[in-house]
């Protein structure tokens, strides 16, 4: 599934960026294949925040339908 | 840039020693360790062709140089551009990381290994590891970099000297073997390890230099190194608690929308308190009266009357109503400089505790309806500061087509805190409902514009990703530095334009084109918006000075209907020339006099359909 149906508290493994512009900043800031995070807070309509130890990130809407994510 | 290493076009000011380069994650207390290491003499020079400032001084026999945080070296932005050239001129690097965020900054510190230079690393915010719940083994750290770690609390000067014993000892870490042999490769081309790097991460400007193509090898590169960091923060890091410290659980409620809504209101109700009512009221009011225009004005005048008449070109364009040593440093000193430096402060408060990021995360939704996103709430909020300020701001959007879109909402719909002033009193002499007309009106045009810019203009905005950081109490200092700094540059740009401005409008005065302008304007003021004609100079005059605009509104006698469709005409429009000139540098020519073209139709247009309507 796509970063942007995963539900608050879930956790997931990253799968997939299918964002090209995105990808290397994603891959920076700790979104890469195979890491895992917790899914902390999801704004309703808008950006999803993804949790790892003490580290958040928010990701936009948008940029989470192209980021391909399975359960853990 | 073309140039072989554009370290040498940083003025050291004759100061020389071996390279220490501070380097390190924003809000990591770089500036800490700088000022400590350095003391009071200090140089802050900008570095040629950007907006980023470096801060050069001198320890023992190190020059030692503070580069802009940044998540990574690369050519992605300004600061990373430039934390980029400085750190390929270092002899040696003092990686500050805090240890709170481990997994977040050893990216960077492991980035800084693998370009083969000399480097120690801070470990800093130690004294928030417990609160946090976690803890480090350092020892493990420094076996598994390869590196000098040392333990640090800046803030609390809690392990600085053994940071400046250990200094000699920084050397090489340990790299990855097969990036060891691909760096070696590629550096037979370059003859230096650190651009060797660069070329194989894909950093088309350090490929340009050598004459060579980039590897396309970035992401692989990253995400090993990604997955090298994972190995190496399991390994050291250790939690020894579920407890959440109340920074975290600040940072919980400022964002989800429940609690992190009336958050924000609140926040903004404070920054209209402080902002609104103390800067632009009482100091404003001490700057612009009590010391311009009471003490500043007079001297000048009578230092330069005896030599020209106020009424030849010259006594008007220096000492005339809109001169050059009057109206200008007025303007800017008494009323400007105040409100802008009540705002970066405000900025970087917001910045340095951890909030303003949250807050571009919880706008973000209504931001890309417009065709934005969650970072443009920064020129936003400066724009209620200065719309010149604002626009210069913009340059942190992701794409073309995000700024074009912000600049024309900050033209179009947000009003300076210079013009605020003057049209809250008028409004308040309204009755509620005409107040009501104007507030609908104006968010309106600004949802609309946004709306309407994001379906018609080609390609995509990009989206929001950025890294929350800690919730900490802002370090004053910190707070102060930014604000100056930026308040200065502010003024280099900014100065000009007025200066250029005042000049202009000093020869429509002279020549009299004002009457002119206003006579053919009539057709607009009275057919259209059915206005008095007096009203089109005071439009004209808010091109000059925001708040002479509106102040001029208040002279003419007018019914409640006709005040209201003259502020709305008045917020619309085109901005000071000031702000033009910026938005013809920033969006070049075309974008510019669209952006200008449109806020007069929009202005018009909208107040039109207002007065029919009433």
């Amino acid at each position: 599934m796509t970063l942007d149906k995963v539900k608050r508290g879930n956790k997931v493994r990253i799968i997939k960026i299918d964002n090209g512009s995105l990808k290397t900043q994603a891959i920076r800031i700790g979104i890469y294949e195979g890491a895992v995070f917790l899914c902390s807070e999801k704004l309703p309509g808008g950006p999803i925040i993804l949790q790892n130890r003490l580290q958040e990130v928010a990701v936009g809407r948008g940029l989470a339908e192209d980021i391909e994510v399975e359960g853990v | 840039m073309n140039n072989c290493h554009d370290t040498n076009k940083i003025d050291y000011k004759g100061m020389k020693g071996r390279k220490l380069v501070l380097a390190g994650n924003p809000n990591v207390g770089k500036s800490v360790f700088f000022n400590y290491l350095t003391g009071v003499y200090v140089d802050v020079s900008n570095f040629p062709g950007t907006t980023v400032d470096i801060s050069v001084g001198k320890y023992k026999d190190y020059l030692v140089m503070d580069t802009p945080g940044v998540y990574g070296v690369s050519s992605f932005n300004e600061e990373e551009t430039v934390a980029r050239d400085v750190i390929l001129g270092a002899d040696l690097i003092l990686n500050i990381v805090d240890s709170v965020h481990l997994d977040r900054d050893l990216f960077l510190t492991k980035q800084l290994i693998d370009m083969g230079k000399p480097i120690i690393v801070a470990l800093n915010m130690m004294d928030e590891l417990k609160q946090n719940g976690i803890s480090i083994d350092d020892r493990m750290l420094e076996e598994l970099l390869g590196v000098p770690v040392i333990p640090t609390a800046a803030a609390k000067k809690t392990g600085m000297e053994a940071l400046l014993k250990a200094l000699p000892r920084a050397k090489q870490g340990n790299r990855e073997p097969k990036l060891i042999g691909l760096i070696k490769q590629m550096a037979e081309n370059t003859d230096n390890e650190a651009e060797a790097l660069m070329i194989l991460e894909d950093d088309e400007i350090i490929a340009q230099r050598h004459d060579m193509k980039t590897a396309g090898l970035r992401d692989e590169i990253y995400i090993e190194r990604r997955r090298a960091v994972e190995d190496i923060v399991s390994e050291v890091l250790k939690e020894t608690s579920k407890g959440a410290s109340l920074g975290v659980q600040l940072g919980r409620w400022m964002l989800k929308p429940v609690t992190g809504i009336p958050m924000l209101a609140a926040t903004l109700y404070l920054m209209y308190k402080i902002i609104g009512i103390f800067v632009a009221g009482t100091v404003v009011g001490f700057t612009e009266e009590t010391v311009m225009e009471g003490i500043y004005k007079p001297f000048i005048l009578s230092l330069l009357s005896p030599y020209m008449s106020e009424s030849s070109f010259i006594g008007n364009l220096l000492i005339g109503e809109f001169g050059i040593f009057t109206m200008v440093p007025v303007y800017i000193l008494g009323l400007l400089l105040p409100l802008i430096i009540g705002f970066y402060m405000l900025m970087a408060f917001l910045e340095d505790s951890g909030y303003l990021p949250r807050i571009a995360a919880l706008v973000d939704r209504m931001l890309v309806s417009l065709g934005l996103n969650g970072k443009a709430i920064i020129p936003i909020i400066l724009g209620f500061g200065c719309v010149t300020m604002a626009t210069m701001t913009t340059r942190i959007l992701g794409t073309k087509r995000e700024k074009i879109i912000a600049t024309m909402l900050l033209g179009l719909a947000i009003p300076c805190s210079a013009q605020l002033g003057v049209i809250m009193g008028l409004i308040s002499e309204l009755d509620a409902v005409y107040v009501l007309i104007y507030a609908v009106a104006i968010i309106t045009i600004f949802v609309l514009a946004g709306t309407v810019l994001n379906k018609v203009m080609p390609g995509e905005s990009s989206q929001l990703l950025i890294d929350l950081p800690a919730i900490r109490l802002p370090l004053l200092g910190n707070v102060l530095k930014k604000t100056f700094q930026k308040t200065v540059m502010f003024l280099k740009e900014a100065v000009p334009l007025f200066i250029y401005g005042a000049i202009f409008i000093s020869a429509l005065q002279y020549t009299d084109s004002l009457t002119y302008i206003e006579r053919w304007m009539s057709p607009v003021t009275e057919s259209l918006l059915r206005l008095p004609p007096e009203t089109a100079t005071a439009f004209i005059m808010g091109i000059i000075r925001r708040d002479f605009g509106a102040a001029g509104l208040t002279s003419i006698v007018m019914s409640q209907q006709q005040v209201l469709v003259s502020l709305i005409v008045m917020t619309l429009f085109v901005p000071c020339i000031a702000a033009i000139m910026v938005i013809f540098k920033e969006r070049g020519t075309r974008d510019a006099l669209a952006i200008w073209l449109g806020s007069f139709a929009a202005a018009f247009i909208t107040g039109g359909i207002v007065a029919w309507l009433l």
